[in-house]
């Protein structure tokens, strides 16, 4: 469940990290990436996950497919 | 909302628009102070208005000689997209809003600051200008001000924002004392904002087109309205587009003068492809220099226009065009801490910051206080002699200038340019001009020359320190005087007497053809 930053086009600017509703997203040495574990894709929060709402550079942040959906507890 | 910015800006001089007196003052006596847009003493402004700003070299055309402003990195997210911004692009050699080389933490930035106050007496602001939105990365940016606050107590504290996040944080921005804040709005109409802007992130979902730039427009004027309610001294900058913005910037010049803003700043659109902005890539192009000149002439009258924006970086230190970012990046920073420095520095085993040194901040500006009254004096008196001669031409001078407001810098030495309009009214800074420096390392940039010309279209002539004999020349063959005869002297004093010469040389002339 999870959404992933593509770490050649982000340019840092930690606008993800402010507005993520699970703190899921962090920095370590200037690159910043979500943990599969925290995301939920807002869902439970926001129409629509708003670390793509507020990423300045198109196509950055994505569906990581590697990743199962999130699918919330029944 | 405040009405009591306006209280003594009448509209008396109208349609002479160019001079703000203060109209229960003579005419010579205004003319004299009030001659040059925001400069010198009270133009215009009222007197607890002029107190605030005199000494913010971004305010005060006449304060920008004399102090430094330096911007802290700390805010890199933004919730906007701008057709003008693109902020991957970053380059040392750039110098534009939105561009910096390292973004900062609020406990970090406080100690550049100090660091830079123990070598720059001069510095009076510090200011948080992105490199995103001030307000988009609110808990840093009010974090970094209260650092600030608390170890620079005399320092200003400025914010620039684009205002759609303003509303929901003016109660702390007053609370925390800031001095003025600066909103960037470049339209009051959805239409064009549409143009301008790609889209706004708002209440939790992005917007596009006309509804995004409506609600943006919308959550600008009540943020301005608030701000100026609470007492926060408010300068608009707007971005000039021409075939986009370029005549409506009269309608929100007018909007925001109504709402209480005390300074319009129209800074031109700066647009290259090879900066990857939206608008870089459609080839739409800025303004020329008479272009942006025409419409902050049209756009004087009550409210003052500023002139000698810089358009400087985010992470920008220093005076003027002066970019000294580089004596201050974190490295050097974290090794000064340990050296030994003018001011005592506490040495506690790790990095610490170097004392704050009030004593040389205050005899620097007693100093500038003579000095602001010696220059004051001289310009009074050249003024008095070209009043008396009722002549009427105007002419446009290009002044080189390292600061102190003087004609102290070499023709071959010069970034810029600083233009100033005279008549027999004044001198008045109009605006700077940027080219290349004609002089490289001790050789003469020959390709330098026709982008110097360029920029120094219009004007009769212009004013510096020293200047070769070739480069002189090709002045004189492009119709410039090269003056070298009021080296070191302060600016608006030389222009006028500047002025005053050519005008007895051509009524010399015209005496003898009449003969």
């Amino acid at each position: 469940m999870a959404y992933m930053i593509d770490t050649t086009q982000c340019t840092a600017c930690s606008a993800c990290q402010i507005e993520c509703p699970n703190k899921a997203i962090i920095e370590r040495k200037g690159l910043f990436s979500i943990k599969p574990e925290k995301c939920t894709e807002c869902i439970g929060y926001f129409d629509k996950p708003q670390c793509v709402v507020v990423c300045p550079v198109d196509d950055t942040i994505f569906i990581d497919v590697s990743q199962p959906r999130y699918a919330a507890a029944a | 909302m405040d009405q009591q910015a306006h209280a003594s800006i009448t509209p008396a001089a109208h349609p002479a628009r160019r001079i703000i007196p203060i109209a229960s003052r003579g005419v010579a006596a205004a003319a004299a102070d009030g001659a040059c847009g925001a400069r010198s003493s009270k133009p215009g402004l009222p007197d607890s208005v002029w107190e605030r700003v005199k000494d913010h070299p971004c305010y005060s055309a006449d304060a920008h000689h004399y102090f430094a402003r330096m911007h802290v990195a700390v805010a890199p997210a933004c919730n906007i997209q701008c057709n003008y911004c693109n902020r991957k692009y970053d380059c040392s050699n750039e110098s534009r809003p939105g561009v910096v080389s390292e973004k900062l933490t609020p406990e970090f930035a406080a100690r550049k600051v100090l660091a830079v106050a123990a070598k720059i007496p001069q510095l009076a602001v510090v200011g948080i200008a992105g490199p995103g939105d001030a307000l988009a990365n609110a808990e840093k940016t009010f974090r970094t001000l209260e650092l600030i606050r608390a170890q620079a107590p005399d320092m200003k504290l400025c914010l620039s924002t684009n205002g759609l996040a303003l509303l929901e944080h003016v109660a702390r921005i007053k609370q925390l004392n800031v001095d003025h804040v600066t909103v960037t709005i470049n339209m009051i109409d959805p239409d064009i904002g549409a143009r301008i802007y790609r889209w706004i992130a708002f209440e939790h979902k992005r917007w596009t087109g006309r509804e995004a730039a409506r609600i943006l427009s919308e959550r600008q004027l009540a943020g301005l309205e608030a701000l100026v309610a609470a007492g926060v001294l408010v300068k608009v900058n707007s971005v000039l587009i021409p075939g986009v913005n370029d005549e409506h910037l009269v309608e929100v010049n007018a909007a925001v003068k109504q709402r209480g803003a005390f300074l319009h700043n129209i800074m031109p659109l700066i647009s290259d492809p090879a900066h990857g902005t939206h608008f870089g890539l459609l080839g739409q192009r800025g303004p020329t220099p008479q272009e942006l000149n025409s419409l902050q002439d049209r756009c004087e009258g009550d409210m003052q226009i500023m002139r000698h924006c810089r358009q400087c970086r985010a992470d920008a230190v220093g005076m003027l065009d002066e970019d000294r970012g580089s004596e201050f990046t974190s490295e050097k920073i974290k090794t000064t801490a340990k050296t030994t420095v003018k001011t005592t520095v506490e040495t506690t085993g790790e990095m610490s910051a170097p004392a704050y040194d009030m004593q040389a901040r205050h005899a620097y500006r007693a100093w500038v206080e003579n000095e602001r009254a010696d220059e004051q004096a001289a310009r009074a008196r050249e003024l008095t002699r070209i009043t008396a001669s009722a002549a009427t031409e105007k002419h446009l001078l290009a002044v080189a200038t390292k600061g102190g407001g003087r004609i102290n810098q070499h023709f071959g030495h010069a970034g810029e340019f600083q233009i100033y309009e005279v008549s027999p009214l004044g001198a008045k800074l109009v605006g700077s001009r940027k080219i290349a420096n004609y002089c490289q390392g001790g050789y003469e940039d020959e390709e330098a020359m026709p982008s110097i010309l360029d920029a120094l279209q219009g004007c009769a002539a212009v004013l510096v320190a020293k200047i070769g004999h070739c480069p002189r020349e090709e002045l004189e063959r492009a119709g410039i005087e090269a003056v070298q005869d009021y080296a070191h002297e302060y600016i608006e004093a030389s222009a006028l007497a500047w002025y005053q010469r050519r005008l007895q040389r051509l009524r010399g002339a015209q005496a003898c053809a009449a003969a």
